[in-house]
């Protein structure tokens, strides 16, 4: 068994991190020159540590596979970034941020690591601005806010839709400025295929040029992951077509357990699937449901004109329209958090009041806000978002209210890691969404961009030093160690069979058919029989994928579809054991909702006595099933409550 | 739909491209052009036949990967997007399309639609940046920013790095993406610092990656996804100029770390 040892700090919550910082082990500037931290990932929570380290005096490199650090797919993200400065004096505290943090997450997260989560919030703030960060600003020049779902307060930090990119910028300049010091050496088009273990601790990674084909061995005294998360196990999600899971799951392979791989995010406001031959799907930023009211049609028949062209939903009058969100959600109505809206959607999509051509979408109107605020103020808060979807709908959404069905859109799981983000692996860490650890089952809106910044800026630069410390009498390490050329042949190997099979069938059809299992068994309403059925069928699915699957060109060249089938041999692994983790918990929580677990009401229902833990696998071998390690979640400071946004 | 394409493809860097034409059939108007790319890849690899490489990652117009040259326009013919913005019903049924990569020396071809740019990279390097380090900053309201100035400071900060202003410019010239840089750091406080060190370092690096000068002849801005303005080009040589003129150096160093 993997020993979990989550190694929380004594003492009282608000103490811990102080505590923590006091009392560990730093590494002296002579010594941090002296070694070498690799960093897979430049996405906020890469690029971010990777910089932090740099400044600190650690000798980092840095990888990713786009073509620059500055296309992390961190920069998509749109609606904001959250922290407890109580700027709008509406009541908001660290303890607050982090209440609501823990109760979104549907109490499966741990309380100390997302105290300190809200905690260095602030500072978040802060260094993006002293970046030079362009925040959005009020009149008298100071920072302005918004809400996002989940919360009762104004805290959100946006720079216009574009938030995540304007963060990511921010990060990817302060990387910038520790690539020209010769502090961070870094390396684009660059794939990690797999980490090397020297005696048990993680030592260096193995990667591919992807401009050259060549396969590099590259060492360091220590590994850090951040690589995101796997929501393309799904094919069609929000994230962009290159985010895979390949890292992490190497990592799970050679012993990193992996903490609740069956947690997905759908998020509800996404623009609805058009046809087969798509290829991803987009995101309408959470934001907009500060202004905008989520309805269906009452009546069944008026749907159904709508489905068929007959009748259009500017039509329909008031009184005939079903605000569902508000009327079973007063509280928060259209802010209720995103597993409560997406599965509401769903419910009444599936019960027949769906509207589009597919009947699987719901409408985002902005008329009442319109009608309130006048055109010109809806366009300065959301208009790159209102010309983003008309330009793939063809719609006018000043005009006709937004159309929208939930999506695939991040994964709370991710590798199980300590308080010190470090995983069962010694000396290799996981920070950002590709760790398991901030957000339960369920992730609040605007929490990433905080999460990724916390881990990257303020956490991993400090709790990896404990592990340096330790290691500042070992020398640099040579990569021609036979484990390193072992790891490799593996991993050339392995490239050499996907090569070899010369079959029929493209990636990408065996990617969309993965999909398609995940979305219909493992998406958004979850039951055994479908669970079993999805964990036979992705079996089969990976037996035929390695007999049929069909690459072109060379290794030694730009070849998408080997780096394409690469991931996907990976998903195909991942999405059984996501399967399988959705079907041992025997309870619905945040976005893992368990259709034979609910209330009278619909509602998810937990069942605490038995589930209060963060699930851990741990591989056992490709003919073996996995063997499950159990965090138990000690709720020490929070009274542990049913979810209520009513 | 049906299309032709007539696209560029060139094996690798030291190899010589040409123009390769393709049929494609039954396209929907509602896909998107990498959709299109897509199908035909599909097509290709069913065939044994190489498919066509191209940068591309979010899809939704942000991450500035995509990179094609559609119809003589960076970015296809409409305004305002990237080429994964572009959707098929803004094409004709039976239109043939031409499809290059950027087009641009400090931009080298790696394979078929794929282009190197690292310069860009190289720029930001050479100072598109605040120096501050991780922690020890102010409070972030302690310097009030004029709203005004924020916004501009953010219309010039939404440039996607995707190299169309440089591919649009007859002189390969990136002083549109050079200047949104200079423009969003200029235009606040925190920037203001550095702004003469960085104008000046960040120009000399453009010029020695052998990007070309500006004509003001407007295609950048013309093309630019992210309809970055060139009023930004006029405050980078405002700053330039004064950068130059008003250029002291102190005589000693207090042993700052630059």
């Amino acid at each position: 068994m993997a020993e979990l040892n989550s190694k929380i700090p004594k003492g009282q919550l608000a103490e811990k991190w102080t505590n923590y910082k006091a009392n560990i082990a730093l590494v002296n500037p002579a010594n941090k020159r002296r070694l070498e931290v690799i960093v897979v990932g430049t996405g906020l929570a890469g690029a971010s540590a990777a910089a932090s380290l740099a400044e600190m005096g650690f000798k980092v490199k840095n990888y990713c596979y786009q073509d620059s650090p500055r296309r992390a797919h961190s920069i998509a993200a749109q609606g904001g970034i959250n922290a407890a400065k109580n700027y709008q004096n509406d009541g908001d505290s660290v303890y607050r941020l982090f209440y609501d943090t823990i109760k979104g997450g549907d109490y499966r997260a741990r309380e100390a690591n997302v105290y300190r989560l809200a905690e260095v919030s602030n500072a978040i703030i802060d260094q993006c601005v002293a970046q030079g960060v362009p925040f959005a600003r009020e009149y008298g020049g100071l920072l302005d806010n918004r809400s996002f779902g989940g919360a009762q307060v104004s805290r959100t930090f946006y720079a216009r839709g574009q938030t995540g990119q304007q963060l990511l910028l921010g990060a990817y300049s302060a990387l910038s400025r520790q690539v020209k010091k010769g502090n961070v050496e870094l390396f684009t088009r660059h794939e990690m295929l797999d980490v090397v273990l020297v005696e048990g601790r993680a030592r260096g990674i193995i990667v591919r040029n992807m401009v050259t084909g060549e396969i590099e061995r590259h060492a360091a005294h220590a590994v850090v992951l951040a690589t995101g998360g796997y929501g393309n196990v799904f094919f069609l999600s929000t994230n962009a077509m290159g985010s895979n899971t390949t890292a992490i799951w190497k990592a799970y392979r050679r012993g990193a357990v992996f903490g609740n791989p069956c947690f997905t995010q759908i998020h509800p406001t996404c623009i609805p699937v058009h046809g087969d031959f798509q290829s991803k799907l987009t995101l309408m930023s959470e934001s907009l449901r500060n202004d905008g009211r989520i309805w269906v049609p009452k009546l069944k028949e008026d749907a159904e004109k709508i489905r068929k062209g007959t009748l259009l939903p500017t039509q329909i009058k008031e009184e005939d329209r079903d605000y569902y969100l508000e009327r079973r959600y007063p509280a928060f109505g259209n802010l209720v958090p995103r597993d409560v809206a997406s599965r509401a959607a769903k419910e009444r999509c599936d019960a027949g009041f769906g509207v589009g051509e597919t009947g699987l979408a719901v409408y985002l109107d902005f008329s009442d806000a319109i009608n309130r605020l006048g055109k010109s103020t809806i366009e300065a808060r959301y208009g790159n978002l209102f010309q983003m979807y008309e330009k793939i709908v063809d719609e006018n959404p000043y005009k006709t209210p937004m159309m929208i069905y939930p999506a695939v859109h991040y994964t709370m799981g991710g590798l199980w890691v300590d308080y010190e983000l470090m995983t069962t692996i010694p000396g290799l860490f996981a920070i950002g969404e590709a760790n398991f650890s901030d957000h339960g089952a369920n992730r609040l809106g605007a929490s990433a961009l905080m999460q990724g910044l916390a881990d990257g800026y303020f956490v991993l630069p400090y709790t990896i030093q404990n592990y340096l410390s330790d290691q500042i009498r070992v020398p640099k390490f040579s990569n021609d160690l036979p484990e390193f050329k072992q790891t490799e042949e593996e991993a050339v190997n392995r490239l050499k069979r996907l090569m070899n099979v010369r079959g029929k069938n493209t990636v990408d059809n065996f990617h969309k058919k993965l999909g398609h299992i995940m979305w219909e068994y493992v998406g958004m309403g979850r039951n055994a029989e479908g669970l079993k059925k999805a964990i036979t069928e992705i079996r089969a699915l990976r037996e035929e994928f390695w007999k049929d699957v069909k690459i072109p060109g060379e290794m030694n060249e730009i070849n998408p579809e080997l780096e394409k089938a690469s991931r996907v041999a990976d998903f195909l692994e991942l999405g059984e054991l996501m399967a399988r983790d959705a079907l041992h918990r025997d309870e619905s929580c945040g976005g893992h909702f368990r259709e034979e677990f609910q209330t009278t009401e619909g509602e998810a229902l937990r069942n605490d006595q038995e589930f209060m833990y963060a699930a851990a696998w741990e591989f056992t071998g490709d003919t073996q099933e996995p063997r499950l390690n159990k965090e138990i979640l000690d709720y020490e400071f929070v009274e542990v409550k049913q979810r209520n946004y009513k | 739909m049906d299309l032709t394409l007539k696209i560029w493809r060139q094996k690798n860097a030291a190899s010589k491209g040409k123009f390769v034409t393709y049929k494609i059939s039954d396209i929907s108007p509602n896909s998107s052009f990498l959709e299109m790319m897509d199908i035909l890849n599909e097509s290709l690899v069913l065939r044994g036949e190489d498919p066509v490489a191209f940068d591309h990652d979010c899809r939704e117009g942000i991450c500035g990967a995509c990179s094609m040259y559609i119809n003589g326009h960076p970015h296809g013919p409409d305004k305002a997007i990237t080429t994964c913005q572009l959707h098929m019903r803004r094409f004709k049924d039976g239109e043939t399309i031409v499809i290059e990569p950027w087009r641009a020396r400090p931009f080298p071809v790696l394979k078929d639609l794929i282009v190197d740019r690292t310069a860009f990279d190289k720029i930001i390097q050479a100072g598109g940046y605040v120096s501050v380090n991780t922690g020890g900053v102010p409070d972030a309201n302690s310097i009030p920013i004029p709203k005004v100035k924020a916004d501009l400071s953010m219309d010039a900060a939404a440039c996607i790095g995707c190299g169309a202003c440089v591919a649009a410019c007859k002189n390969a010239s990136a002083m549109l993406f050079v200047a949104a840089k200079v423009s969003q750091f200029a235009l606040l406080p925190q920037g203001r610092v550095e702004a003469s060190e960085r104008v000046q370092a960040m120009v000399a690096e453009m010029d020695k990656l052998g990007f070309g000068n500006c004509t003001n002849t407007g295609a950048c801005e013309a093309e630019c996804p992210k309809e970055i303005s060139i009023s930004n080009i006029a405050r980078m040589n405002r700053e330039f100029l004064s950068a130059k003129l008003g250029a002291q150096k102190p005589s000693g160093s207090a042993g700052g770390d630059a």
